[in-house]
């Protein structure tokens, strides 16, 4: 049965506290917009896809949601983003911080290259200063465990992360993002440059992961949207090239029913 | 740049459900045809032309898993291919309740039908115009003429009731005539069926529009 937008109303609404909310989100470089009055709600314990064309804004958007965006020489954001509650742009808020918070992986697979497997993973405690007293040996199995990895790895853990398969990288890069236990993890096309069967190892994790942790993922693959998420969001850059919220709702419904004409267009491929 | 060869082979998938369509509707009328003249030669031609319906029934579907699994449709177009997958089932069937009634023209022989033809053409122009309407809002996804032609079932169902309770009069009446009486009931259940599968049809027409599913008449038989 379809859900009507009433019933995905209450539905929406009958979910627990978001993990993540935004509250008229723009995002600029310099003098040009990227994304304007972004109300966006991250529920948790699933996973969110962002879709929408090239320069939509989807990728600001998700950086925009632990403040990597600022990092950008010029870039700036206003409105709110709201991690349980509590707005991670509010004066005094540590950036650093949110990003332990809420973690990231990116589109190309980044491990450091003069760091070993075992140092990679550990690499985000070390630099926040939380590796002392921690069992490091049972931090690093868990999380190259978590990340389906462990097998593949255990017997040369001290191998440069650079000796991996692009695969295997990026989930060495996942595992990275894990280790320092964040609530949330924002992916950006972490796919993008996997061949399928790596692809679908990444798939695979995150619907494992779902349990754990909140799952922002932006693709411009609109298979692996409809394939992961349990929710996604269309994003399109109107005249002005400014990045909107165009429709946001349950994945299979985004995909059999759209509400809005523009993303239907859009996943037809009518577009353009 | 739009997905242009990928919509021209959707488009063209649709007009393969009307041909479809327009398929059965003759093979309706020309099975009815051959009943009211008692013309043998064109209820075998009927038959014959059934292995094309059947046909093109598969080629469409055929084509249609070929769209899911080269294309990925989403949203209109997805509901679009599995209402069409669906659609040509119901149409396909409706060739066969045609071909049916063929093979009951073929069974009389010489002997004329048990009781003048007069509720059982009609209920066969009924389910045709069903049909030909319902092609019709399948084109144009007119959701509510949809909905009103399913429930025109009803109107045929009267028919069918009516006829049903005159043929079991008559072999009551007359245990020589239960052979016929029982062809003339097959064919007015045919042509009951027929205005089902329109039902149905119109059902997968609200699902292409909507994407809702929806039972929106159910037949008394």
């Amino acid at each position: 049965m379809q859900l009507t937008a009433n019933t995905e109303a209450t539905a929406l609404a009958e979910q627990p506290a978001p993990a993540l909310r935004t509250e008229g989100l723009s995002a600029w470089y310099g003098a040009h917009q990227a994304i304007r009055d972004v109300d966006l709600t991250i529920l948790p314990n699933k996973i969110t896809a962002i879709i929408g064309p090239s320069g939509c804004g989807k990728s600001t958007a998700l950086r925009c949601l632990n403040r990597m965006h600022e990092v950008v020489r010029g870039a700036r954001v206003a409105g709110k983003v709201l991690l349980d509650e509590e707005d991670i742009y509010a004066p005094g808020v540590d950036p650093v911080r949110v990003r332990r918070r809420i973690g990231m992986v990116f589109q190309k697979p980044n491990p450091f290259p003069m760091m070993s497997i075992y140092d990679n993973v550990v690499a985000g405690l070390r630099l926040t200063g939380e590796s002392r007293g921690q069992d490091l040996d049972a931090v690093v199995e868990d999380n190259l465990r978590s990340v389906a990895l462990w097998d593949e790895v255990k017997d040369k853990l001290r191998q440069s992360g650079a000796s991996l398969s692009g695969g295997q990288q990026q989930r060495l890069c996942i595992a990275r993002a894990l280790a320092v236990e964040p609530e949330a993890l924002l992916m950006d096309e972490p796919c993008s440059a996997l061949d399928p069967v790596a692809t679908y190892k990444i798939e695979e994790l995150m619907e494992g992961l779902k349990d754990r942790y909140t799952i922002v993922i932006v693709t411009h693959n609109m298979q692996q949207a409809s394939r992961v998420s349990d929710f996604t969001a269309f994003f399109l850059a109107g005249d002005e090239r400014v990045g909107e919220l165009i429709e946001y709702g349950p994945t299979d419904r985004l995909f059999t029913t759209p509400h809005d004409q523009r993303t239907e267009d859009y996943i037809t491929g009518r577009f353009g | 740049m739009p997905r242009q060869t990928y919509h021209l082979e959707l488009q063209n998938l649709h007009d393969q459900v009307l041909l479809l369509g327009s398929m059965v509707d003759k093979a309706i009328g020309r099975a009815m045809d051959s009943l009211v003249r008692r013309d043998a030669d064109l209820a075998r031609s009927v038959i014959e032309d059934d292995a094309l319906v059947n046909r093109k029934r598969f080629q469409i579907e055929e084509q249609g898993i070929h769209l899911i699994a080269t294309q990925q449709p989403m949203a209109s177009d997805l509901r679009s291919i599995v209402a069409i997958l669906s659609i040509v089932v119901d149409l396909e069937r409706i060739g066969d309740y045609a071909a049916g009634i063929a093979k009951i023209t073929l069974m009389h022989g010489d002997r004329p039908p048990v009781k003048p033809l007069v509720d059982i053409p009609r209920m066969a122009e009924q389910g045709r115009d069903m049909l030909r309407r319902a092609l019709d809002a399948f084109v144009v996804l007119d959701v509510e003429a949809a909905r009103a032609i399913a429930n025109e079932d009803d109107e045929v169902d009267a028919l069918y009731e009516r006829v049903y309770q005159h043929l079991i009069a008559l072999m009551i009446a007359d245990p020589q005539v239960v052979d016929r009486a029982t062809w003339l009931l097959w064919v007015s259940h045919n042509l009951e069926r027929i205005a089902d599968r329109v039902t149905n049809i119109c059902e997968r027409i609200i699902y292409k529009a909507t994407g809702e599913l929806v039972e929106i008449n159910v037949s008394t038989y």
